[in-house]
């Protein structure tokens, strides 16, 4: 991808909004090339459906620059718009009308010629899994369906590049992984997509992912190379009872660099889980923590994400 | 551009034509507010129960009897035999009325002399008691002028046919209450437009807003002004449809007179809608949830309606109230839908308030556009 010189399909650079005295976004830069999907993975509040509105030019920055097919979001957000099809966070259907006249409607706006449309609507359907149900009411479909019909909508008029903001948020597993395969087909046929999720498995589905904190971009990469990356050391996942007391030794115990709660155990971090692990077991038996159990574990972005963000706050604590 | 808005337009239909909730919200609240406003406004009693004692037995009194029958503010439900027993009949309420004539009646209007005639009324309700005093009133003026003019026929038939008829133009109806009533039920009609119209404007764009679907229109090619259309059109229609309803209950139901031109109340309404759209528009260009709007509309519409000259009259509210009622659009409209229907007056009478009407339209309207842009911040 990266060997032919071309523009970006989306390309951010040192973008800042703040709200008031607040900085929802600080510096952020990225580029994302044709076809690519990016994701964005973050908590709640972190800032992803911020970066996002700005590039779809529904809020405007306090500093940097946003283009989209060599656009000027700024200087021209409707020719940005027509390239672009977005699925808000909320839910974005009318839910009192039928499958059929959303996409009419959708269709109809956003100037899908007439020739085309009942193709183009005949595609979203069987895409959506609703063939056959074109007359159904949106508000009565199950949480998988409306999702796969917004997509549909949002991609009526084809847009090259998509922007799903958490379209897999109160969807069961089943839907979620359906889902993502739509957008890789999307995707295999050239479309470019930036989606924003809080599901953390949901970051192996992408090309690259942007882990974002506060409002910065604390890490952009491949998934797998995130997770090397993030963490210095190796990984182990201690089970032991009473749980909290299990976390306190944990922390205590200077050998380990980093405990977190994940479930029921929690995942500690060592320099090299094979030599110091028997010993660990040892110290925490004698803290009488009950029924330990050491085992080594592969890092997930999850565990790579709490320790990259523990750092940032670690390093914002000790800046100020 | 015009596609886009159609597909708006169908868009908007659609969901009003699946909104039960909307449905019934517009037409019954409406509808029974005209039969409120229109029963309460109207000081006008039917068939007062009356208890009737004659014990002058003469052709005049009972002609004055059968006047009473024949009224139908009156039911006559008990001829008495006594005095004790038509006071009795108002004693257990079983009448509101009794009617007295004395004996010597006859002779007392034969010679020229006050026939005097005993009312009784039931106090306890005074309200249509003073109505009934008022219709007796009325009959026994009606019933001696006749007689004076049977007298005076039977001496010169010419006189008395010039004499009729002069009082026939002059008095046509003894119905002062009347009058209220077609007074009220014009006004009933532009306030009532006036808050549904408001209503269903703001909060067809706020409820977009709250669900997250305006965001999902932002990002597509509809314009600003292509989406306030869309979202006009439809209310306006609606309004019209209703206006028309009321109008019909009020000139069929109430007997309002309609003596105008159709034509100059459907502009006169168009510009009334085209300001009253607008203000819901600029309401909803300014809150972010249905309750705000909801609020909004609460403390903007009881002003409206009490600066509009409906209920108070204008000239005697404080100089800077005044002051304010011509930014209303309801107090034009008042003026122009009394002044169709009761005077018949046409545009060039109603200029200013028509002129008014489209200025605060365009201005609101303006402001709605102005306001209403494709971004969240
Ligand atoms: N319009 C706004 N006004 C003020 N603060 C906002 C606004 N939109 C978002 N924020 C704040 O910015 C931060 C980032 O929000 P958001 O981008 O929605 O996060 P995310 O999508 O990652 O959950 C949050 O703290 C949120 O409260
Ligand atoms: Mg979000």
């Amino acid at each position: 991808m990266s060997a032919m010189p071309s523009i970006p399909a989306i390309e951010v650079q040192a973008l800042g909004k703040r709200f008031g005295d607040f900085a929802a976004v600080s510096n952020v830069s990225f580029a994302v090339e044709r076809g690519e999907i990016l994701g964005f993975l973050g908590p709640n509040g972190a800032g992803k459906s911020t970066v996002i509105r700005l590039l779809c030019g529904l809020l405007r920055p306090t500093s940097g620059r946003i283009t989209v097919d060599g656009i000027d979001v700024g200087r021209d957000p409707e020719a940005v718009r027509r390239r672009i099809g977005y699925m808000s966070q909320k839910f974005s259907l009318y839910s009192d009308l039928s499958v059929l006249e959303n996409l009419q409607f959708f269709g109809g706006v956003y100037g899908v010629p007439r020739q085309a449309i009942g193709e183009r609507i005949q595609d979203a359907l069987r895409m959506a899994g609703l063939a056959g149900h074109a007359d159904t009411p949106v508000h009565a479909l199950a949480g998988g369906w409306k999702q796969r019909l917004a997509l549909g909508c949002a991609i009526l008029h084809r847009p090259r590049v998509l922007v799903l903001d958490e379209p897999t948020s109160g969807v069961d597993p089943l839907s979620r992984r359906r889902f993502w395969d739509l957008i890789h087909d999307l995707a295999a046929d050239g479309v470019t997509v930036l989606v924003s999720t809080h599901h953390m498995d949901e970051a192996e589905y992408c090309n690259r992912v942007a882990l974002i904190d506060r409002g910065r971009i604390v890490a952009l990469d491949t998934p797998a190379n995130i997770r090397r990356r993030a963490l210095d050391g190796e990984l182990v996942e201690v089970r032991g009872t009473p749980l909290g007391r299990l976390l306190e030794a944990l922390a205590a115990y200077p050998p380990v660099r980093d405990a977190a709660v994940f479930g029921n155990a929690v995942h500690a971090l060592l320099a090299r889980a094979a030599d110091e692990a028997p010993a660990l077991a040892a110290y925490l038996a004698g803290r009488g923590i009950g029924e330990v159990a050491v085992a080594r574990i592969e890092p997930t972005l999850e565990d790579a994400f709490v320790r990259m963000i523990g750092r940032q706050a670690q390093g914002a604590g000790g800046a100020a | 551009m015009l596609e886009r808005i159609w597909h708006i337009l169908v868009k908007e239909f659609l969901q009003i034509r699946r909104d039960r909730w909307a449905r019934f919200r517009l037409l019954v609240p409406p509808l029974l507010q005209v039969l409120v406003f229109g029963y309460a406004a109207t000081f006008e009693v039917f068939g007062v129960a009356t208890a009737v004692l004659d014990l002058d037995h003469s052709q005049e009194s009972r002609a004055l009897v059968a006047a009473f029958a024949h009224n139908p503010h009156f039911g006559i439900v008990r001829m008495a035999a006594s005095q004790r027993e038509a006071e009795a009949a108002i004693d257990d309420s079983s009448a509101a009325v009794a009617i007295v004539v004395h004996a010597g009646f006859a002779a007392a209007l034969r010679k020229g002399q006050p026939a005097p005639l005993q009312v009784l009324v039931d106090g306890t309700n005074s309200n249509s008691a003073l109505i009934a005093l008022g219709y007796v009133g009325a009959i026994v003026d009606t019933y001696s002028q006749a007689y004076q003019n049977d007298l005076l026929g039977r001496i010169n038939p010419k006189l008395a046919r010039t004499l009729v008829q002069i009082r026939l133009d002059e008095r046509p109806w003894y119905n002062t209450s009347l009058n209220s009533r077609w007074f009220f039920v014009p006004g009933v009609i532009a306030t009532i437009t006036l808050i549904m119209v408001v209503n269903l404007t703001a909060f067809a764009v706020v409820r977009e807003r709250e669900m997250g679907t305006l965001e999902q229109l932002m990002v597509t090619p509809i314009r600003p002004f292509e989406l306030i259309v869309g979202k006009t059109i439809p209310f306006f229609c609606i309004g019209l449809a209703l206006m028309t309803a009321v109008t019909l209950t009020g000139t069929l139901w109430f007997r309002v007179p309609f003596r105008g031109n159709p034509l100059v109340l459907l502009l006169g309404t168009s510009l009334y809608l085209l300001s009253t759209l607008s203000l819901g528009l600029t309401i909803s260009t300014l809150c972010k949830t249905q309750q705000q709007a909801f609020a909004t509309n609460f403390f903007l519409v009881n002003p409206l309606f009490i600066l509009s000259g409906f209920s108070f009259p204008i000239a005697s509210m404080p100089a800077f109230l005044q002051w304010l009622t011509y930014a209303n659009p309801v107090r034009y409209f008042i003026v122009i839908i009394r002044a169709v229907f009761l005077k018949g007056v046409g545009v060039a009478v109603l200029a200013p308030q028509l002129l008014a009407l489209a200025a605060i339209g365009a201005v609101l309207m303006g402001v709605a556009t102005l306001r209403f842009r494709k971004s969240l911040d």
